[in-house]
């Protein structure tokens, strides 16, 4: 267009004059065309932007002149801080984390078979609405392990290394020889060798009493030794049973920790076995038993993912997950683009796969590379709905980003000109790449 | 030695890609798990007892959705917005990247660089002055504001990826057709329109995605009539945890139309996407 030498095909005589008008059209024809594209975007996209402009510097109800007090807000208004700050973090994780999965993804799948079907896996939750992927993570993130797929991940995780029985809510029935203490119970009287020793207690729900637990049996006396016996002295449906004492019915508290102390010292501790049987050495005599604290615990919950301090996090996982696969489509584009020839000279000469992927692939995808992140840059300044949707009512300050603040300040908080502001910030963030986008074409007409 | 251990990196690799898509799958799964629960079921524990106890499974959700006259509706409307501004965003994007490409006027450049500096134009910044302009216009709560606003913001890229596109007909085929005594307006439909198909299909599906999936335009300028299935749902999302029977299911609904043309249109797509880098 700037030279009269731009596209079309070399070679061929029309390549001398590409572009001109085919046979010179007239002004008024070429106006037809253009008028319905130019009238919709000036009204609705180049008219707004002065708006905004304008009305910015205006009051809440636009009656006076405001200078720069609506910019002052974004800097200083406690809530669009936070936007500001979440905004920052979205910019720098989401973009940088999608674009280096899409580029793992992309250089992993090259040489397997089923490498398409997984390419169209990841690339599948782009088809999607965010309000679906939304509605989706609500569901994954839900805090209780039992409906919640991360946390279920997580607990079981957790469970597998740091096994732990645990009775919560387990307390002294009635007539009971313990009494409560800092969170555990301890026996009201001292134990002696040879003599059996009773810990009932009550109130685990059936569910929660371990797995293994066997039916509580009555310790033998055994001289020189404390034995004893811990369980549930209770049966649903059943009721006690014979209060203080083990019922075949009844479940021992199989792993249930139990410490010998003396003056406040623990002497001696053992764990009470699957039919709630335990046995102590000589040394406890004259101790107190205590069933400490750390056998009560509640069990573990997992992670609280949309409490405030996670939130951010968590949506940012759910943006990665929408979003890698755009990442890694492009990015398998250019890869396909990149000369095997080089790749296998680099073999040839010795480098190892990981050398090849440092020092060749990923120079020579530096520009893919570039635009991926930039482009997801741009559409995570903007980011709206997966805050909106998955951040609960409780947490959405914490999960606050700019456009939703401005949704926020502009369609239910009747501050139409702080929100004009934010709008403004946000096209001045990517107004260097509208300046890039422009130069880029302008090159290219003239090569 | 090195063969072997070859062998192994590539098991791993594979190990490692089967994890990964277990990553991107399951909470699919588990939004279409979740739908095909009855709410009992669902708050009692987690959609993956489904794969235990198969009688679980019920339509119940979706035949309650279906009945429900407001999701109904507003997947009609989802219809009715998207379809006109696919097909408008198509026609006025092609009849001015046609101009761009073949005729010639003043100031062509400069035009065309201005609707290429539109390209990256947040939304965001539109959503007031545009609330403000239909509410004085009358097109405020209407289903034509949404669709005028969807066409409005999608012109630009469809403006740069036809005209592109059009740029790249061989001169020849249109001198031809002009030698044939063809119009100006007969040129656009039977060479230039036929010949763009591919970039046509390319924007056309990218357009359709874009405005289906839309849920902050049409929270904006939508009322509770003219509410497309994206703003239905989004206002259950309020209460989540007790109509889980609501959100999933819709959800699921509002997601088969995109992944159908997802599926069908796939290499159409991708061209989209890749042309709309840096959009």
């Amino acid at each position: 267009m700037a030279s009269p030498t731009a596209a079309g095909v070399p070679g061929t005589p029309a390549a001398s004059a590409p572009r001109k008008s085919v046979t010179g059209t007239r002004r008024t024809v070429a106006a037809l065309f253009l008028l319905p594209a130019l009238v919709l975007l000036g009204a609705l996209v180049v008219y707004p932007i002065g708006y905004s402009l304008v009305r910015s510097f205006y009051n809440a109800d636009g009656s006076g002149f405001a200078g720069f007090d609506n910019y002052k807000a974004i800097f200083t208004d406690d809530g669009i801080r936070t936007a500001l700050k979440n905004n920052v973090i979205w910019v720098v994780f989401a973009p940088t984390v999608s674009t280096a999965l899409g580029l793992i993804f992309a250089v992993l799948t090259e040489r397997i078979r089923w490498g398409t079907a997984f390419k169209l896996v990841v690339f599948m939750p782009m088809a999607i609405s965010m309000l679906a992927a939304g509605i989706i993570f609500r569901l994954v993130y839900d805090q209780d392990p039992d409906k919640g797929v991360a946390n279920a991940v997580w607990v079981g995780v957790h469970d597998t290394f740091a096994r732990s029985s645990a009775f919560p809510n387990a307390h002294p029935g009635r007539e009971s020889p313990l009494k409560p203490e800092q969170g555990g119970f301890l026996t009201t009287a001292a134990v002696h060798t040879g003599r059996t020793v009773a810990l009932p207690l009550v109130g685990v729900a059936p569910d929660q009493m371990p797995d293994g637990a066997k039916s509580a049996v009555a310790a033998k006396p055994d001289p020189g030794k404390i034995t004893g016996t811990t369980w549930q002295d209770f049966t649903r449906g059943k009721g006690v049973g014979r209060l203080g004492a083990p019922d075949p019915s009844e479940l021992g508290y199989d792993g249930m920790r139990i410490e010998a102390v003396k003056d406040g010292k623990v002497v001696a501790s053992t764990k009470a076995a699957a039919d709630g049987t335990f046995t102590l050495p000589a040394t406890a005599d004259g101790a107190r038993l205590r069933l400490p604290a750390s056998n009560f615990k509640q069990p573990y919950n997992g992670v609280d993912w949309l409490g405030p301090s996670l939130v951010t996090p968590a949506i940012i996982g759910s943006y990665v997950w929408m979003w890698a696969g755009f990442a890694m489509v492009l990015i398998a584009a250019g890869l396909a683009g990149v000369p095997r020839e080089l790749l296998e000279a680099a073999r040839v000469d010795g480098a190892t796969e990981w050398q090849v992927f440092r020092k060749v692939t990923v120079p020579l995808l530096a520009p893919v590379l570039a635009v991926v992140t930039v482009t997801l840059m741009i559409n995570v300044l903007k980011v709206f709905d997966l805050v909106y949707i998955i951040a609960p009512g409780s947490s959405q300050d914490d999960a606050n980003v700019l456009a939703l603040e401005l949704y926020r300040k502009g369609f239910s908080e009747g501050q139409p000109g702080i929100a004009s502001a934010i709008a403004v910030f946000l096209l001045l963030l990517v107004i260097p790449v509208m300046w890039f986008n422009v130069r880029r074409l302008r090159r290219e007409e003239r090569r | 030695m090195s063969w072997l251990l070859e062998k192994v990196n590539g098991g791993l690799v594979r190990v490692f890609l089967i994890v990964v898509a277990l990553f991107w799958l399951v909470p699919t799964i588990g939004l279409l798990a979740s739908s095909l629960r009855s709410p009992e079921d669902m708050s009692a524990n987690g959609w993956w007892h489904v794969f235990s106890k198969p009688s679980q499974l019920t339509f119940d959700s979706y035949r309650k959705l279906l009945e429900n006259g407001d999701i109904t509706h507003s997947l009609w409307n989802t219809v009715l917005i998207t379809v006109p501004a696919t097909i408008l965003v198509v026609v006025i994007g092609a009849l001015a990247g046609y101009a761009f490409a073949w005729m010639e006027f003043p100031g062509r450049d400069w035009w065309f660089l201005i609707v290429v500096s539109l390209l990256v134009v947040p939304v965001q910044v539109a959503l007031i002055p545009i609330a403000e302009l239909f509410g004085k216009v009358g097109l405020f709560g209407t289903i034509l504001g949404v669709i005028l606003f969807h066409v409005g913001f999608g012109l630009p890229f469809a403006v740069f990826l036809l005209r592109n596109f059009f740029a790249e007909i061989p001169r020849e085929l249109l001198e031809a057709a002009r030698l044939d005594g063809a119009g100006e307006l007969r040129l656009f439909t039977r060479v230039v329109m036929p010949l763009g198909g591919p970039a046509i299909a390319s924007l056309g599906i990218f357009q359709f995605l874009w405005v289906w999936n839309d849920m902050l335009v049409a929270l904006v300028f939508t009322k509770s009539g003219t509410q497309p299935i994206t703003v239905a749902l989004q206002t259950q999302v309020r209460q989540f945890g007790n109509n889980v029977d609501v959100l999933a299911p819709g959800a699921f609904i509002s997601m088969v139309i995109p992944l159908a043309v997802f599926f069908a249109f796939q290499r159409q797509f991708v061209t989209g996407v890749m042309a709309g880098a840096v959009k």
